[in-house]
């Protein structure tokens, strides 16, 4: 960091097969959507040019806006819940020994279940009559049934997501925090730092590379969420968990509108793309700005 | 006092670890009982133990082919995202080129496409070009989200490398390509081990892609999967015993580069 990199134009030869890779397999792919946006698919052979018509239309959606809001609240809590808590649980792991090794193979688990399986697992798994979890609340006394009330089956495809996901922020901060050398520590402890002066100044600026790849991950992860809540809920009751894959996977499915569909998911691809924006700049931005507080101390 | 630290953070583990394992434990036990034992009654173990559901997908072909195709896949798709993303992360991590931070965000983007109605336009890519149900299909649809990643991680570890070492091997005579597999490469590989792990997880269990580019051939075993749902119901057991299987090939990759992980990264970029 202390030097500035040297420039160099023939850079652009070793990222060229990235480039070609990634410009195969995604924007061929976004191309096609973004010609099938523009027209009006009557069948194979006619086609319509009906210009910005979808995207108006889109727009105007109510359902898209309510759909929107929900799929903004879930990714937020999603965030709010799993960051803290996978900071939390990588400094409680073990640092050394069969014991570390031991907690990093079960905390990663859930990650390696297909997402389908996640859904159809905790489809039972909530069930009251014969899931563990239904049962135990109802034993303490909760009404509990995600198929029936709107609340209870938000918060359990949000507690789904964060038995699923918060091992990824986990591994990912616990391998940040590995990367700090015993010296930090016993600098800080001859200081008489605080523990939360050690979090708030070692741990937390060194986690911060591998938190920002764990906050942008899980926001655009959770921003497309599909199979999970699909299996587990169907959307439902009422709309209550259709996110927007969801919802433009009915319109695009369901009623075989290939281009209202298609400008749908333009505009969702814009949303991800502009609020991730928002984040890595942001976040970029904190970071830098720590780092020069620290430099003048 | 430090002592109750070390004690409220060892609760919180086992907590964790409780509410991680919980489900997965349910998904075992289902796994050794009858579709009618676990939709009729309530119970922490099987009453009846079975090792059906096992055996129905060792024996069955259309059940454990879909265990090697996804092997496959994955192979596929780890090999080519990390031989292209291993000098794409060089460049970003050693020169400024013209458009570098754009091009590192544009990557990033392109995890941010939503399978959902990318499918269509996949499914008519790949008919055109013929490649409709074969494992290399699946996996260059998977390179989408797992390149991106793989350059991300891969240039942290790179930039945690200092410059000092490329520059004094050029001074020796060495080209770059023998630099870069003989010093470099060895330098890395706690990078590359992770980036093998994330990759694995991402297209391993990615369903969407991998349902909708196959059909008989090069069948991922998530796609096989979801055949348990059928109009005379579910198949919950051999759902749940699929399920407890494809954990297992993670659970091994984890523990080859638990030590990488547990060595640390601090991801020196952005």
């Amino acid at each position: 960091m202390s030097t500035t990199k040297p420039v160099n134009q023939k850079a652009w030869w070793l990222v060229l097969p990235v480039v070609i890779c990634v410009a195969f397999s995604a924007v061929l792919p976004l191309m096609t959507v973004v010609n099938y946006s523009l027209q009006d698919i009557i069948s194979p052979e006619r086609r319509v040019f009906v210009g910005t018509e979808w995207f108006v239309a889109a727009m105007r959606d109510e359902e898209l806006h309510g759909a929107l809001w929900r799929q903004l609240t879930f990714s937020l809590a999603v965030l709010a819940v799993e960051i803290p808590l996978g900071i939390m649980l990588a400094l409680s792991m073990p640092a050394k020994g069969w014991k570390a090794s031991a907690v990093l193979v079960v905390v990663s688990l859930s990650l390696l279940i297909p997402w389908n399986v996640v859904g159809t697992i905790w489809q039972i798994y909530g069930r009251a009559d014969i899931g563990l979890l239904g049962a135990m609340l109802q034993k303490m006394g909760f009404d509990y049934s995600y198929t029936g009330n709107a609340t209870h089956a938000w918060i359990t495809v949000l507690t789904m997501d964060v038995w699923h996901w918060t091992p990824l922020v986990a591994l990912l901060c616990y391998a940040g925090l590995r990367s700090i050398p015993d010296a930090y520590y016993q600098a800080a402890s001859i200081d008489g730092a605080s523990r939360f002066a050690v979090f708030r100044y070692i741990q937390l600026p060194k986690m911060r590379g591998v938190l920002m790849i764990a906050v942008l991950l899980r926001f655009m992860d959770s921003f497309m969420i599909y199979t999970e809540p699909f299996v587990l809920t169907g959307g439902g009751p009422g709309n209550a968990t259709t996110f927007l894959s969801e919802y433009l996977t009915q319109k695009a499915v369901g009623q075989f509108d290939v281009g209202p569909a298609a400008a749908f998911s333009l505009i969702y691809f814009l949303i991800i793309l502009l609020l991730c924006f928002i984040l890595y700049n942001w976040m970029q931005r904190v970071g830098t700005a720590s780092k020069e507080g620290a430099g003048h101390e | 006092m430090n002592e109750n630290r070390f004690r409220m953070r060892t609760l919180f583990l086992i907590a964790y670890i409780v509410f991680a394992l919980l489900p997965i434990y349910w998904m075992v036990n289902m796994s050794f009982k009858t579709n009618e034992e676990i939709l009729s009654s309530f119970s922490f173990f099987p009453q009846h133990f079975t090792w059906h559901n096992y055996r129905t997908i060792f024996t069955d072909a259309s059940w454990y082919s879909g265990y090697i195709n996804s092997l496959i896949i994955v192979a596929i798709n780890m090999t080519i995202s990390i031989t292209v993303a291993l000098p794409a992360a060089y460049a970003f991590s050693r020169y400024s080129f013209l458009g570098d931070k754009h091009l590192f965000f544009w990557l990033l983007t392109n995890r941010m496409t939503p399978p959902a109605v990318f499918l269509l336009p996949f499914f008519q890519l790949y008919t055109t070009l013929g490649l409709m149900d074969t494992h290399i299909a699946v996996a260059l649809a998977h390179l989408v989200f797992n390149v991106p990643l793989a350059v991300w991680i891969l240039e942290g570890f790179m930039s945690g490398i200092p410059r000092e070492i490329d520059e004094t091997a050029y001074i020796d005579g060495y080209s770059f390509p023998r630099f870069f597999l003989t010093i470099f490469l060895p330098l890395i590989k706690a990078g590359v081990g992770v980036t093998a792990f994330f990759c694995f997880m991402f297209s391993w269990v990615e369903l969407l892609l991998a349902r909708t580019l196959t059909s008989v051939d090069a069948k991922p075993i998530v796609a096989t999967m979801t055949r348990t749902v059928s109009a005379s119901g579910m198949d919950w057991a051999t759902l749940a015993a699929a399920g407890v299987l494809t954990i297992l090939p993670g659970a091994v990759v984890i523990w080859f580069v638990r030590h990488y992980i547990a060595k640390g990264f601090a991801m020196g970029r952005v």
